[in-house]
C-alpha cells in the first residue's frame, strides 16, 4: 500500500482554474497530474446552463457546461500529458517532506510528490443560522445544481432560495428550467446583489423577490415541510409579521467560502479578507504563494467569478511552468492580466479590487 | 425514480440501470452515478442520524465535504455517498450514530 506516484505538477482541484492551470502547463510541455475530488471534471462549470458573460477570451456567449468541454478537448488534443484523476481527494500536504496525500474513492490511499503544484480547490457554501437548518431539504445551491443540472434528478417540488446573489438568481432561474416551483427569493440585503439580467429573468417568471426578508425558520419532523420568513429593518432586526412558505427545499444560496486547508497545511501566508469571502493566501502576480513551490488560482485565492478563475489558472499554470524550466511565450503573461483587469474592471469588479490589493505582494525574497 | 423529463438545455444521458438495496428494500438507479443522488431519485430523503441529538440528516453539500449524507454502504461506515459511484447490488444502510468499523475490511 505504500504507494507514491511522481509528477512534475500537481493541480489539486480539475474545475475552471484547474483545468485551464493544466492545459497551459501541458502547452508548454509540463507532465501535470490533475487530482480531482468529483466523480468527473470540470468542477461547478458542468452545472451552469447559463450563457457566460465577460470576455469573449473567456468564452462569452457560451454556456457553462459547454466551457467545461471546450477545455477538456485542449487537454486531450495535448496527448497524455495530463493525467486526471477524479474520485480522487487530496487529503494533505506535508511540508516537510514536500508530498501530498491523496485518497481515490474510500479506501485506496496514495502519495503524490511533485515538483511543483498548483493549488485550485475552489470554494464551499456558507450556511446560516436558523432552527432546523440541519433538516434534510436544506441544500446548499451547489448541491441543487448537482442533482439537477448533472444527474437530471428533480431536488423537490417547491423551493425556497435563501439569497439573491447571481448564485441564488442563476439556481432559481435553472430550477424552472428543471420544472420545479420557487415559492420566493429572499434577500436580507436592501438590494439584489446578482446581475440585473438574471434578476429580471426571474421576475419575468413572475417569482416574488423579497428584498430585506431573511429565514427565520425551516418547519418539520424529519424533512424540511415549510419555512418562516421575516422581514428585516436597516439594523437588520427581525420587524413585521413572520410568514409561512410552503415548500420541501430550502435551497442556501448566502454565499462561499474560499477551500484553504492544503495552504494552510504548506504554512502559506494568509489573510483574512472580507471582499475574498475569507481566508486566502498572499500571491504575487504569477500566482505563487509564499511557499516557493505552491501557485493558487480559482476561488481558492478569493471567490470570484468563472470567467477570472480560467485566467488565474492559466496564470498560474504558465508560471509553474516556467518555473520547472519550460519555454513559455512570454507575451502570453501579460496578456492574460490585461484580460483579468479587464474583468475587474468598473463598478461589478470594486469589491474584487479591494481585496486583492490586500493580498497581492510585489514579490516574494529568494 | 424521479427524474427531469424535459429540459429545455440539457439532455441527460445516464449510464445502466441497476438494482441496489436501502435498508432492505429494492431500488433501481444508475450505475457510476453518486449512491446519494440515487437514493434522492428513490425519494430517499434521510441518509443517517446522529450519534447525540438523533437528529435526520441527508444531503447537503453534493462534493464530499460536508458529511452529512455519510451513510454504511456494504458494511462500511461513512462513506460519502454524494461522491461514491453506485454498483450493482451495492447494500445501502440508513447510519444511525458514528457507525461501526468492520474489523476485516471488504
Amino acid at each position: 500500500m505504500k504507494k507514491t506516484i511522481e509528477t512534475d505538477l500537481l493541480v489539486v482541484g480539475g474545475g475552471a482554474a484547474g483545468l485551464c492551470a493544466a492545459a497551459e502547463a501541458a502547452g508548454a510541455g509540463v507532465k501535470v497530474t490533475v487530482i480531482e475530488s468529483d466523480l468527473h471534471p470540470g468542477g461547478q462549470l458542468v452545472k451552469q446552463t447559463h450563457k457566460f458573460f465577460g470576455s469573449k477570451d473567456e468564452y462569452a456567449g457560451t454556456r457553462g457546461y459547454k466551457i467545461a468541454d471546450i477545455l477538456l478537448d485542449e487537454i486531450k488534443s495535448l496527448g497524455d500529458k495530463v493525467d486526471i484523476r477524479t474520485n480522487t481527494t487530496v487529503t494533505g500536504y506535508y511540508p516537510e517532506e514536500g508530498i501530498f496525500t491523496a485518497m481515490k474513492g474510500e479506501d485506496e490511499y496514495y502519495r503524490i510528490k511533485a515538483k511543483k503544484a498548483v493549488i485550485a480547490t475552489g470554494a464551499q457554501e456558507r450556511l446560516i443560522p436558523f432552527p432546523n437548518n440541519d433538516l434534510p431539504g436544506v441544500y446548499g445551491a451547489g448541491a441543487v445544481q448537482t442533482l439537477m443540472n448533472v444527474y437530471g434528478v428533480v431536488p423537490g417540488k417547491k423551493v425556497l432560495m435563501v439569497g439573491a446573489g447571481n448564485i441564488g438568481l442563476i439556481v432559481s432561474y435553472q430550477l424552472r428550467q428543471a420544472g420545479v416551483e420557487i415559492a420566493a427569493v429572499v434577500e436580507a440585503m436592501p438590494k439584489i446583489g446578482g446581475y440585473w439580467v438574471h434578476a429580471a429573468k426571474i421576475r419575468r417568471l413572475g417569482i416574488p423577490i423579497f428584498l430585506r426578508h431573511t429565514i427565520v425558520e425551516a418547519i418539520g419532523d424529519k424533512v424540511i415541510e415549510g419555512a418562516v420568513i421575516q422581514e428585516l429593518d436597516d439594523k437588520f432586526q427581525l420587524i413585521g409579521e413572520p410568514r409561512k412558505i410552503d415548500c420541501d427545499v430550502i435551497c442556501m444560496a448566502v454565499g462561499l467560502t474560499p477551500t484553504t486547508e492544503l495552504f494552510w497545511q504548506a504554512g502559506a501566508k494568509m489573510q483574512y479578507c472580507p471582499q475574498l469571502c475569507g481566508h486566502v493566501p498572499f500571491r504575487d502576480n504569477t500566482m505563487r504563494t509564499s511557499h516557493p513551490d505552491i501557485w493558487v488560482a480559482g476561488d481558492a485565492s478569493g471567490i470570484e467569478e468563472a470567467s477570472a478563475a480560467m485566467v488565474e489558472g492559466r496564470i498560474a499554470g504558465f508560471s509553474a511552468a516556467k518555473a520547472l524550466g519550460c519555454k513559455v511565450k512570454e507575451e502570453s503573461f501579460k496578456e492574460y492580466w490585461t484580460r483579468l483587469d479587464h474583468l475587474r474592471a468598473g463598478e461589478v469588479g470594486e469589491k474584487i479590487r479591494g481585496g486583492i490589493c490586500q493580498v497581492l505582494v510585489d514579490g516574494w525574497e529568494a | 425514480m424521479e427524474l427531469i423529463q424535459k429540459h429545455p438545455i440539457l439532455e441527460f444521458h445516464h449510464g445502466k440501470e441497476v438494482t441496489f438495496t436501502f435498508d432492505g428494500k429494492e431500488m433501481k438507479g444508475f450505475e457510476g452515478e453518486p449512491i446519494a443522488v440515487a437514493l434522492h431519485a428513490n425519494d430517499v430523503r434521510i441518509y443517517r442520524v446522529t450519534p447525540e441529538m438523533k437528529r435526520p440528516r441527508g444531503f447537503f453539500c453534493a462534493i464530499g465535504k460536508c458529511s452529512s449524507c455519510f451513510m454504511v454502504v456494504d458494511g462500511v461506515p461513512n462513506v460519502r455517498t454524494c461522491v461514491t459511484p453506485l454498483e450493482a447490488g451495492m447494500k445501502v444502510e440508513t447510519q444511525h450514530g458514528k457507525g461501526q468499523v468492520p474489523l476485516e475490511a471488504k
